[in-house]
């Protein structure tokens, strides 16, 4: 008999398995157009992974998240505007952008809590959004076209499996990495937090220090993610910012099972294939997904990954 | 005579019109388990409140150990070796019984900005974590999620996390609180085996546990400190009989 923790890793697992064998599925399937949209899972997964960790075990609920995707993908998209196409600096510059950013905005918006928290991240991403909106120079509303995909030496991003691949690498080092740190004593500190924050205090932990730190790690993985989408998409504009997109990101992970790092994975396959092929049967696919999604908070509680194991998977290991 | 490791001088806070505390003053000694009492509403967990740094007086001041930690918010207090427990039961429910205290010896474990090795597998956090709670009884319960235990382990295990991080100095707010007589019996033989090893300021409305236990004795009305004794003095004042201990007769 298997117990809760390693059946989840049991199923975190084939999850990781199934999304590495899919593109020559695909190919032997003869459909190799849905790589792309594989692609697209993984960096959304990647996205709301990192969302996980400040929301499932840091207990905030970000609004903004968003805007390290749009921050990520115009570092991309600015610094091969001026002619720099190295995908080191790329990403690199992408990553080390967003932490500063997560840190300012990290620095005035960890000690709310509840409400007020959601309030101020999101008025952070749609600050940064109007920003996006107002640089002409980059095409404000319109966007910004990139020329080419970041220059990795031999490595070619502009093939759709070596991205999906270079995709999949990184969200298994990021999941993989987050598992630790969640265990750690960093991430009991974190978890601890978001179950009683005043017990915290009185054995001696600062909050502070610890919300901000996990905010920063979370927007910084989150930029990464969005390097990945300048990649992909070769075109970058606000709306990636957009305190819409925040709130996929969000549906995502509540979707897939909160405190759990793999349930966003499972968030993101489900959200994404279902905006896609119900898009494709119905103009208003919003009207079919809302509903869906709310059955999903309604009868688990735990999201997609509680109900798949029958039982509730707690973020905490414990339950 | 040692210093004393509290001092608390002319506290005083108000809510509105209300003086929930006025112009305290006291003294705990190193070794001393001394007992604040008094009737519903007199005040005590508002003292208590202070003392651990959850509320800034008005004007006052408290020191700890010597020092002035009048303005110092609470976890920095507790560095300073000072260590509660809530007269509402206040644990990490989703964590287990053994987590929650192996997270308060991780307080006091040096630095918790370690990010990679698996916090329930370091020995130096787990172990003395499993010692108090055998000291607290829990040994069995070590495992369990610490919302699934019955309320008398919870103020054991609130206990437990509170000794976790070595205090000189315990405030403890009604550890009795919704006991069974089973229970309570148990954590008065607990608090007596501390008695000595640390300092305690115990609020308490068993006045058997308290006539048991305590050093010396305060008496809390109406937020003021109307007299401070040994429990024979205490029992004998005739101004604590008539304001408090003479609801009892
Ligand atoms: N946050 C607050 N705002 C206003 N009044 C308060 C507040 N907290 C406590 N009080 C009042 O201050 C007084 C002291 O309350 P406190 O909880 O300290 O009493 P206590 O001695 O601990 O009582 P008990 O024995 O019932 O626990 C009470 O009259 C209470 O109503
Ligand atoms: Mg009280």
């Amino acid at each position: 008999m298997l117990t809760s923790a390693s059946r989840h890793g049991l199923a975190t697992l084939l999850l990781l398995v199934a999304l590495a064998l899919l593109p020559p599925a695909l190919n032997a399937l003869g459909e190799p157009f849905y790589i792309g949209l594989g692609t697209r899972v993984l960096i959304f997964a990647i996205a709301a992974v990192s969302l996980d960790l400040i929301l499932g075990y840091g207990g905030m609920v970000s609004l903004g998240h968003a805007a390290y995707l749009g921050v990520g993908a115009y570092t991309v998209g600015i610094l091969s505007f001026y002619g720099v196409q190295n995908g080191f600096v790329h990403f690199l510059s992408a990553a080390a952008i967003s932490a500063l950013v997560a840190l300012a905005i990290g620095a005035n918006s960890v000690r709310t809590t509840g409400i007020h928290f959601i309030m101020i991240s999101l008025a952070f991403g749609q600050m940064l959004y109007y920003l996006a909106v107002s640089v002409s120079q980059f095409g404000g509303d319109d966007g910004l076209n990139i020329d080419a995909q970041s220059a990795f030496g031999g490595l070619d991003l502009g093939d759709p499996t070596s991205l999906y691949y270079v995709s999949f690498c990184i969200l298994v080092v990021v999941l993989f990495g987050l598992d630790r740190l969640v265990n750690s004593r960093f991430g009991m500190v974190l978890r601890a937090v978001k179950s009683n924050e005043p017990r915290v205090r009185t054995i001696g932990f600062s909050p502070y220090r610890y919300k901000l730190t996990a905010f920063v790690i979370s927007g910084t993985i989150c930029g990464i993610a969005g390097a990945l989408l300048a990649n992909q998409n070769l075109f970058i504009s606000p709306a990636s910012m957009h305190w819409g997109r925040s709130g996929e990101i969000l549906i995502m992970t509540i979707l897939g099972g909160m405190g759990t790092l793999s349930g966003a994975v499972v968030g993101s396959v489900v959200y994404i294939s279902l905006e896609y092929f119900l898009s494709r049967l119905t103009e208003h696919w919003q009207a079919v997904m809302g509903p869906l999604i709310v059955l999903v908070v309604l009868f688990a509680g735990g999201g997609l990954v509680a109900l798949l194991a029958g039982r509730r998977v707690a973020g905490a290991g414990s339950r | 005579m040692s210093a004393p490791i509290l001092a608390v001088q002319d506290l005083c806070l108000r809510f509105g019109g209300l003086i929930a505390t006025n112009n305290v003053s006291f003294s705990v000694k190193p070794d001393e388990l001394h007992a604040i009492i008094g009737p519903n509403g007199a005040g005590k967990s508002t003292l208590i409140a202070q003392l651990a740094g959850d509320r800034l007086p008005d004007s006052g001041q408290i020191l700890l150990g010597g020092a002035d930690v009048t303005g110092l918010p609470s976890h920095a207090r507790a560095q300073r070796g000072l260590g509660r427990s809530f007269q509402i039961t206040s644990v990490f429910s989703e964590f287990t019984t053994l987590a929650n205290v192996a997270l308060a010896v991780q307080a006091g474990a040096g630095s918790s900005f370690r990010f990679w090795k698996r916090a329930a597998r370091e020995h130096a956090l787990v172990e003395p974590a499993r010692a108090i709670l055998d000291r607290v009884g829990l040994s069995h319960r070590a495992d369990v999620p610490a919302g699934a235990l019955a309320h008398g382990e919870k103020r054991a295990l609130e206990l437990g996390i509170a000794l976790a991080r070595r205090p000189r100095l315990l405030l403890l707010d009604e550890p009795m609180a919704g006991m069974g007589p089973e229970e309570a019996a148990r954590m008065v033989e607990l608090l007596a085996a501390l008695k000595g090893s640390l300092a305690m300021v115990l609020v308490e409305h068993d006045m058997d546990a308290v006539f048991r236990l305590a050093d010396r004795i305060s008496v809390l009305v109406y937020g003021r400190l109307i007299a401070t004794g040994s429990p024979e003095e205490t029992r004998s004042n005739p101004e604590v009989r008539q304001a408090y201990l003479g609801e009892d007769e």
